[in-house]
């Protein structure tokens, strides 16, 4: 499998990340190469493998719905770029 | 008193030979005539002030081991009021409103923080370069890389500008730099240190440990930071021992399990040399040597490079530029926002994880990269159950080569494949470490260990009686 530019523009899109024209050569050369490095996984038989999403072999612990920390929101609120009403700013999104 | 060890310094501590002040004083002074880069940021007022704090806590008998020693965090630990920037632009304004549990439980202690360390972008890299901070400078030889990602706790900790280190390991990135900079260093079984407040880049690989001058000290500090903590769903319910108390036992009949894998093309052979003879050492104290295999571990790199871009893609989508961080100038509608808030904010090899991981977990490529790589995850994990039924330590290198050229590796693909010997511990989630075993052209080199899950005491107890039959962690690069 082999990556083309427009594809390339188009994962850049999906991850909401541009890249400029001057860009898209070398980015779909590196990909590419790095996506040929693992196609080395084909050779291997894994048809009965279990996939192994995490290395310790243990469930979600469960625990009261209760509230467990301080409200925060304005320290959070300090950091943020834009902020206004306990709201994060954003530009209009509906008109 | 820089050339002590955490151990030495909290004797001294205790006898009052000098005070936390004092000593605080004495590393804010070199780290400030440094010139490795290994700092983005120094706290000097609010060293001094926890420095002022242990001392009167030294002054009642009531501190513990580590009271007021100073030590340095991988910009990827919050500290409250200090700027965690995970080496990135993305994160420069970024003030955190909280700690990290590791950082809170070296508070509870009364440590002394001297500041934040430099790394690789979000811990994505292996030689330090991907930082937005600019590279640090290789302690042995200036015109090297520390190693990566946890470069400038690594290079701190071999120029002496801390007792010890923090660092985080995703895929090598605590023992690999500990190995090119010739220090000790220590990655624990997944779970044993909660990663609460540790900016996550792949959350079911990373996990913190400390990069000491001596076996002794990690055990000193991996006592401090282990242990169950309830905002982490992913850290273990376990009890932690006492990591000192098992440092002085004899190692006979150690069982070493020495992959043939590990040594097989693309390792240096002077590098190997330096492994083959270190190993012998072992022998030498009693340890039985066997040769064991690890059929899929050259199946890591491609491996590892599946699942940690695909779960960096999805933990790094809250980057956005909406509630912290970075926001581009004057954006146009929210798109634009996103797209050039981070466009801006992350560096080349970020983008380029991202953009793997988006690519691999996205309609129709699912199964035949992620579940691909999940299922070989099992096969290279099941390979170190199999071999740690007859052995109780893997040895072998943790990297193919020394310490190489700042500049000199620019193919992304080339600096994957340097993570070879390291990556498959993550994999399975074993425990890890590097510990200095020699010198190769007048770099160090260094030897891992690879333990059974939640096994630190045996890596601790071989290395530490290494290290009283060596001396190759004491060995200092010149004018320190």
């Amino acid at each position: 499998m082999s990556l083309n530019k427009e594809q390339v523009k188009e994962i850049a899109q999906l991850a909401k990340l541009s890249i400029s024209d001057s860009e898209i050569e070398q980015s779909t050369i590196e990909l590419n190469n790095i996506l040929s490095l693992m196609a080395e996984l084909g050779e291997i038989e894994t048809d009965h493998v279990e996939p192994m999403s995490h290395p310790l072999d243990m469930s979600q612990r469960l625990r009261e719905d209760v509230v467990s920390e301080a409200d925060l929101s304005e320290e959070f609120q300090e950091i943020a770029p834009k902020t206004g009403k306990r709201h994060f700013l954003v530009p209009t999104v509906i008109e | 008193m820089h050339t002590l060890s955490v151990a030495e310094l909290s004797k001294s501590l205790k006898n009052k030979e000098f005070s936390s002040v004092e000593l605080t004083q004495h590393y804010l002074d070199r780290i400030s005539h440094s010139d490795l880069n290994a700092f983005i940021t120094v706290t000097d007022d609010l060293a001094l002030s926890q420095a002022r704090a242990a001392d009167a806590k030294l002054a009642n008998g009531s501190g513990s081991v580590l009271t007021g020693i100073p030590f340095a965090h991988k910009d990827i630990f919050c500290t409250k009021g200090v700027k965690t920037s995970a080496g990135s632009k993305i994160l420069d304004p970024f003030i955190s409103p909280y700690d990290a549990t590791v950082s809170h439980k070296l508070n509870i202690e009364n440590l002394v923080m001297l500041g934040k360390t430099n790394c690789d972008e979000f811990a994505m890299g292996s030689s330090n370069e991907n930082s937005f901070y600019g590279p640090v400078k290789n302690p042995w030889n200036k015109t090297m890389v520390p190693g990566g990602s946890s470069g400038g706790s690594a290079a701190a900790v071999a120029g002496r500008l801390t007792p010890f280190a923090t660092g985080t390991d995703t895929g090598g990135s605590i023992r690999q730099p500990s190995s090119l900079c010739g220090i000790t260093g220590i990655k624990p079984t997944y779970g044993r240190v909660s990663r609460y407040g540790m900016i996550a880049y792949a959350s079911s690989l990373d996990q913190a440990g400390p990069l000491t001058q001596t076996a002794e000290d990690a055990a000193l500090v991996l006592n401090a930071i282990a242990g169950f903590d309830e905002k982490d769903s992913t850290s273990a319910l376990r009890d932690v021992p006492d990591y000192t108390k098992t440092l002085r036992d004899s190692i006979k009949g150690l069982k070493i399990g020495i992959p043939k894998e590990f040594f097989s093309e693309g390792l240096d052979s002077s590098v190997e040399k330096v492994i083959t003879e270190s190993i012998k050492e072992f022998e030498t104290m009693g340890a039985k040597l066997q040769e064991i295999s690890l059929p899929n571990s050259a199946y890591a790199i491609p491996t590892y490079y599946i699942v940690a871009p695909c779960e960096c893609s999805s933990n790094l989508s809250r980057l956005d530029g909406v509630r912290y961080g970075y926001r581009c100038e004057d954006p146009k509608n929210m798109d634009d926002l996103y797209l050039r808030s981070r466009s801006e904010g992350f560096g080349d090899e970020v983008k380029r994880r991202i953009m793997i991981g988006t690519y691999a977990l996205s309609a129709g490529y699912y199964d035949a990269y992620y579940l691909k790589a999940q299922k070989v995850r099992q096969l290279i994990s099941e390979d170190f159950k199999k071999a740690f039924q007859n052995v109780d330590i893997i040895m072998g290198p943790v990297s193919p080569t020394t310490a190489f050229e700042l500049g000199a590796i620019k193919d992304p693909v080339s600096m994957y494949l340097a993570d070879i010997y390291t990556l498959s511990a993550n994999l399975a989630g074993l425990p890890g470490m590097s510990i200095p075993a020699g010198f190769s052209n007048n770099l160090p080199v260094g030897l891992q260990m690879i333990g059974n899950y939640w096994s630190e005491e045996v890596l601790l107890n071989a290395a530490h009686q290494f290290q009283t039959q060596t001396d190759w962690h004491s060995v200092l690069p010149e004018n320190i």
